[in-house]
């Protein structure tokens, strides 16, 4: 069963001109399409990977999904709940069971709690346990994320390398024993020797403690390294989406495509193929109608450039993707 | 040669005592080649090429037996005197955040003709002709020649900080993390562009970067750095097939690769000395798998291992022993608890 369902999510953001354009009554409302009519699941268990260029909407599903941004339009629905209506018990419940971790070990931390706080802050918070029980469980924790707790507990960020701080920030996150973490580029601030170690740690916690993870990453080999699936967007719309193997081994949609091909591996004989697309992505403010990429597309047709955007269509098992071509460039 | 370094060292004085952020680099770069710098943050990557370049702050002591610009010690040289002759007529560096090195105020094209103007006497239809040969060089439109840096994408910006590397067709272009950051698909233009350039004009790099996919792609021979000493230099496929340095091993393991989906990672335990007061022995002893007493009380020389493939390593000898060890997962397991 999946344990999160989402249908039909759209985010845009009103852009007001600025106040002197207005006064002389110039400019107009602009509206930044950033997720148009994203659909997907993630299963009990699963890791799905989130990939895409910077712009894509990734981190803005992050921020839907976590229910820290209101959707436009959309549903989703966790454990059969729909979470926009979520209030009171229910809510704080979704508060604890979705947990994200950010980006940046060095920005979301607070810098004037030590580690003990910091990882007992959730649980302080939402009252969950005693004060015993509060700390056995963070040592545990901490333990568990492979930090000793009577060496850490009273360190202070600064204190700490980037690979101990994102620690830090994992154990804070799963403390609380959430059913579903977003994973919002985790490593990408860290170096490579540590980042093994903290990919090794998020997927044995999630066999072990049985949570379900959403991985976001513009990083297709890390993404490889940890998912069951994957899901590739382009300017706020899925292009893809299939089991690991799959989308990466055989990509369908144009774009998925061109994105595969162009990751570098790390073997010197290697050379990536010249990527068939052009131009450079854009930012999704009053996009042209019909498809997202058309504008980049070498197979584009004239049905791409109309609404609405092409429909996720099946290319094998469980692997879909969004093209009017597909039939075409198989 | 046309850079040839030997026993370089930096030491920053800090108020906790001297930080021994370079020591006793050997490397020479040759005419028409690409040498890989890698090595993770923090390790003197950057330290090392400001060294070369004089733009170290204060209060940072640099030594070197040897120092060298197409054969000539420039030890010597007055700091006036390199950045007239040398830096940019012969070496050109793109920093590191390039993307953040224009100036927003100018437009993107007078700041090319800034540098033109301040090493070369050229007039300014010549140099203007030249800033359009270079962006036509590295695909950038020649209307971009009159805007501002935030009329640029990342992307285009990198472009532009590398045009203005090229303008006076140096022999040896220094690029310091040139695409870290940018999205992969930009990143491929920018490496496909850079291989461009090189054949048409032969000039040499020295890329510096963290990303090994990215050094594997371009190099000819690549150097392994960790904690201000190099560890292992090669040629490129030598280094990824018959690597020897345990330090070599444990970044091949950890680093994932979309063409082995799921392959089991493997990374090194702890973390990177602290280089206050300089470390004894090799500096990868504490990590190390294959540590014995000697790693921890002597410095490793460097050892020969094949022509051009050098390794600093006590155990260089027995690297065939250590290649099949170190693809076990359990070898890097022997420190986990006091890492």
């Amino acid at each position: 069963m999946a344990i999160l369902e989402v249908r039909g999510l759209t985010k845009h953001f009103e852009v007001r001109p600025g106040l002197l354009k207005r006064l002389v009554g110039e400019g107009r409302e602009r509206t930044i399409k950033a997720v148009e009519d994203v659909s997907f699941s993630i299963g009990e268990g699963e890791i799905v990977g989130l990939a895409g260029e910077s712009g894509c909407g990734k981190s803005t599903v992050c921020l839907l999904v976590t229910r820290l941004l209101e959707p436009t339009a959309g549903e989703i629905i966790f454990k059969g709940a729909p979470v926009g209506s979520l209030v009171g018990e229910p809510l704080k419940s979704f508060r604890r069971k979705v947990q994200i971790i950010f980006q940046d070990p060095y920005e979301s931390l607070n810098p004037r709690f030590t580690v003990f706080d910091l990882v007992a802050e959730g649980p302080r918070a939402l009252g969950l346990w005693d004060h015993k029980e509060i700390e056995e469980r963070v040592h545990a924790m901490l333990a568990g994320v492979g930090l000793k707790a009577v060496e850490y507990r009273e360190r202070y960020p600064h204190e700490m390398s980037g690979g101990e701080r994102q620690r830090v920030g994992i154990a804070a996150a799963l403390i609380l024993e959430p059913e579903l973490v977003v994973a919002d580029e985790p490593l990408s601030m860290l170096d490579v020797s540590i980042r093994a170690d903290i990919l090794d740690l998020l997927r044995g916690l999630s066999a072990r403690l049985g949570f379900s993870c959403l991985y976001v990453s513009h990083d297709l080999s890390i993404i490889s390294n940890i998912a069951d699936r994957l899901m590739v967007m382009y300017l706020g719309m899925v292009a893809e989406i299939g089991p690991i193997e799959a989308v990466i081994g055989k990509p369908r949609h144009p774009y998925a495509r061109a994105l595969v091909e162009a990751v570098p591996a790390p073997d010197p004989r290697y050379r990536r193929p010249v990527p068939k697309i052009h131009g450079d992505i854009t930012r999704p403010i009053d996009p042209p109608p019909g498809c997202r990429f058309a504008g980049r597309c070498p197979h584009v047709a004239d049905v791409c450039r109309v609404d609405p955007l092409p429909a996720l269509t099946a290319v094998g098992k469980d692997h879909f993707a969004a093209c009017h071509r597909l039939g075409e460039l198989a | 040669m046309l850079l040839e370094l030997d026993n370089l060292s930096v030491s920053y004085a800090t108020r906790a005592g001297p930080v021994q952020a370079v020591d006793g680099v050997k490397l020479g770069i040759g005419e028409n080649e690409v040498v890989g710098l890698a090595g993770e943050s923090g390790c003197g990557k950057t330290t090392l090429i400001r060294s070369l370049l004089r733009l170290l702050p204060k209060g940072a002591r640099v030594t070197a037996d040897r120092l060298a610009w197409k054969g000539k010690d420039v030890q010597g040289m007055s700091d006036r005197e390199f950045r007239r002759q040398i830096m940019w007529n012969e070496i050109s560096l793109v920093p590191q955040s390039a993307q953040a090195s224009l100036n927003p105020v100018y437009r993107v094209g007078d700041q090319v003709i800034e540098a033109i103007d301040e090493h070369a006497s050229m007039s300014p239809a010549a140099a203007r002709a030249r800033v359009e040969e270079l962006f036509d060089l590295v695909g950038l439109e020649p209307r971009l020649i009159s805007a501002y840096p935030h009329e640029f994408s990342g992307g285009m910006r990198q472009r532009a900080m590398i045009a203005m590397a090229l303008v006076l067709d140096p022999a040896l272009v220094i690029m310091d993390e040139p695409t870290t950051g940018l999205d992969v698909l930009v990143q491929e233009r920018i490496i496909r562009k850079i291989r461009e350039l090189r054949e048409k004009s032969g000039n040499s790099i020295l890329l510096i970067t963290h990303d090994i996919s990215v050094i594997a792609e371009m190099s000819n021979r690549i150097a392994i750095m960790y904690a201000g000493e190099i560890m292992e230099v090669a040629p490129a496929i030598e280094l990824f097939e018959e690597p020897v340095h345990p330090y070599t091993l444990g970044l091949k393991n950890a680093f994932p690769s979309i063409k082995q989906i799921g392959k089991p990672l493997i990374s090194i335990p702890g973390s990177p000395p602290n280089l206050l007061n300089g470390v004894q022995g090799c500096p990868f002893a504490a990590r190390c798998p294959f540590a014995v007493d000697q790693c921890r009380n002597e410095r490793p020389p460097f050892s020969e291992i094949a022509p051009g493939h050098v390794a600093a390593c006590h155990r260089a000898g027995e690297a065939k022993m250590m290649r099949t060890q170190a693809a076990e997962k359990e070898t890097w397991q022997f420190s986990k608890s006091a890492a």
